[in-house]
């Protein structure tokens, strides 16, 4: 993740409290959201960013998995995501976030 | 007036000493972690010059090999050794190390670039053999000074390293004591990008059959800025590159829209050659040394050699109608607007389809798409994925659901519609324009029809807006002849007889 996201979602953090963040993703694949969701969990696995050791343990999910989907007026899901639901390898990035939400993830 | 495109320049400079010292990914991580592993094992993952010779993905850049023959070659093709080791190919050429640091010093005005002496004896000659340079730029290069003197610089006076096979070879100095934007860092990287960007624009107007006087304007679309404390991106890359290059009747400016650029650039050109405003405009545009190794982590961690070694060029000439070159069609122009929004579908939308719609095209009716075309080698072990077939997918995608196509030829667009990638993943040197020269050959040769250049960049890394951004144009054979302006007499007469008669009917209905 880039270390000035990595900057904002530590100072956001801090300011709202680990148990009233959620961070939602909308990478492309599986590999790069399972990193981004370590990153705002267990730490930035590159040991590059401000995140680097540090062990948010935030709630993390990608905007295509079904817990976020079923939040959204099916015609504005639809509009902003139905192209990229046919796109994107939805089962991979969906058990990459599970895998990593139920390894480091405090808050649910 | 139509815009045609002439030709075009591709141009590769191997710099593995630039990867070490230069990319931002190494100089970031000898800050934050200066012992750690990636360190010491980088070095090892450094490509030669006849491994990068023999890569498939930089001689289809080049133009030795063409894109559907490197969609037959298996992925990953740094496994693969390419049967063209040629340095120089049909739009330009791969530049080692040695000569392109000769080149900086040469497109230096400020003598600012120092060398070695004894390394600039050991391969001017080499320089000068350069198909590319002439006499003009050989005798811009001086004998050199001294190595002690280099490395006082280096110690004492903040000039940033020019290495050469890990020996110190030379220097970029500051061009001002305090002015960071200035500084010998700043200097290098501009210095890079200017004499990246002079290869590339005499490759394209030897490419081009063009002479350099008939040049009137220049527009540099690469990413970097120069200028000093009170005017950090005052410009101008494109007068300075002209200048070195010989175009002694143009000048030109600098247009900037991250990975965008490009495309920006050329609707830019495209526009001024159509307005009648210039003849002959050339965009032109140098490389990147931050975004060398970028992702080296994952490419050492991967066990693979680092493929984030080349500095990228191009060039892109357009003139007139000369009625044989394909033209640009300046009708079908797709744009992110600032109301697009940053939703995937939306930015396609607005760059592929609101501009086919508004000229009664569908996707299909577009032969090829030409988006980001980074060379997956680069970006997949990092998890970035096929970045070209990304783009295909959704572009695939939304034909989809406008029923332009089924969703069983999702897996078959990107073969039938799109290209694989293989510019080096240097920003705005992929975004679309590497695969115009192989386009404007296609196209001459009566195999493609109309093909789409897509340009997106990421403009929110600026912090001055959250914003996307993009910019779309399609390249079709030329049209011939055009009509002549106006209408004759004749017609005139004919279109008021015909008038006359609409309204004396219009009467005589009236009356009934």
């Amino acid at each position: 993740m880039d270390l000035e996201n990595q900057k904002r979602v530590l100072a956001l953090t801090e300011e709202h409290g680990a148990e009233n963040i959620v961070v939602l993703l909308g990478a492309s694949e599986g590999e790069a959201s399972g990193l981004a969701a370590e990153t705002v969990t267990n730490g930035d696995p590159t040991f590059a960013g401000p995140l680097t050791g540090v062990q948010l343990g935030l709630s993390v999910f990608h905007v295509c998995e079904e817990e976020i989907k079923s939040e959204v007026d099916p015609a504005v899901y639809d509009e902003q995501c139905g192209m990229m639901e046919m796109v994107m390898d939805i089962d991979d990035i969906a058990g990459e976030m599970s895998s990593i939400r139920a390894d480091f993830c405090k808050y649910l | 007036m139509k815009t045609v495109i002439k030709g075009a320049g591709y141009i590769l400079a191997h710099t593995p000493d630039m990867v070490l010292h230069n990319g931002t990914t190494q100089t970031t991580e000898r800050i934050v972690n200066p012992d750690s592993e990636y360190l010491k094992q980088l070095p090892n993952h450094l490509r030669d010059w006849n491994t990068v010779l023999a890569y498939w993905p930089n001689q289809v850049y080049i133009g030795n090999k063409t894109p559907d023959e490197l969609a037959a070659i298996p992925q990953p093709w740094f496994e693969q050794t390419c049967d063209v080791n040629a340095r120089y190919g049909k739009y330009g050429q791969m530049m080692p190390q040695e000569e392109f640091l000769l080149l900086m010093q040469a497109v230096d005005v400020f003598d600012l670039v120092k060398l070695e002496k004894s390394f600039v004896a050991e391969h001017k000659a080499a320089f000068a053999a350069n198909e590319m340079i002439d006499e003009t730029i050989v005798a811009r290069v001086k004998d050199g000074i001294e190595g002690e003197e280099i490395a006082r610089l280096v110690n004492e006076e903040h000039s940033e390293p020019l290495y050469h096979h890990n020996v110190l070879v030379g220097c970029v100095n500051r061009a001002h004591d305090i002015d960071v934007n200035l500084s010998s860092h700043v200097m290098h990287e501009n210095m890079v990008s200017k004499a990246s960007s002079v290869l590339a624009l005499l490759s394209a107007l030897k490419n081009a059959g063009v002479a350099k006087e008939d040049v009137e304007y220049v527009v540099d679309c690469c990413e970097e800025a120069c200028g000093d404390m009170n005017q950090r991106g005052g410009g101008n890359f494109a007068k300075a590159t002209a200048e070195i290059a010989g175009l002694v009747n143009a000048t030109g400016s600098d247009v900037r829209g991250f990975c965008a650029g490009p495309a920006h650039a050329l609707i830019d050109a495209a526009s001024l050659v159509a307005a009648g405003t210039f003849k002959c405009v050339v965009v032109t545009a140098g490389g990147c040394t931050a975004k060398l190794g970028m992702n080296g982590k994952d490419h050492v961690k991967k066990g693979m050699p680092i493929p984030e070694d080349m500095i990228g060029g191009f060039a892109v000439v357009l003139t007139a109608d000369d009625g044989v070159s394909p033209e640009v069609n300046l009708q079908i122009v797709g744009r992110h607007t600032v109301g697009t929004g940053s939703a995937p579908q939306a930015v396609i939308q607005s760059l592929v389809t609101e501009a086919l719609d508004r000229n009664g095209l569908k996707i299909t009716d577009i032969d090829k798409f030409a988006p980001e075309m980074q060379n997956p080698d680069c970006t997949k072990p990092a998890g970035a994925g096929d970045v070209p077939l990304a783009n295909y997918k959704m572009i695939a995608a939304l034909a989809v659901k406008r029923g332009e196509i089924g969703r069983a030829d999702i897996a078959s667009f990107a073969e039938k519609y799109g290209l694989p990638g293989w510019a080096p993943t240097q920003g705005h040197i992929p975004s679309g324009v590497p695969s115009i020269g192989y386009f404007v050959d296609e196209i001459k040769a009566g195999r493609l029809n109309k093909c789409m250049i897509i340009g997106k960049g990421s403009l929110f890394l600026g912090r001055m807006t959250n914003l996307f951004d993009g910019a779309s144009f399609v390249i079709q054979p030329n049209s011939g002849p055009e009509a002549p302006a106006g209408v004759s007499e004749d017609e005139v007469k004919k279109m008021i007889a015909k008038a006359m008669r609409e309204f004396a009917a219009s009467l005589l209905a009236a009356e009934e």
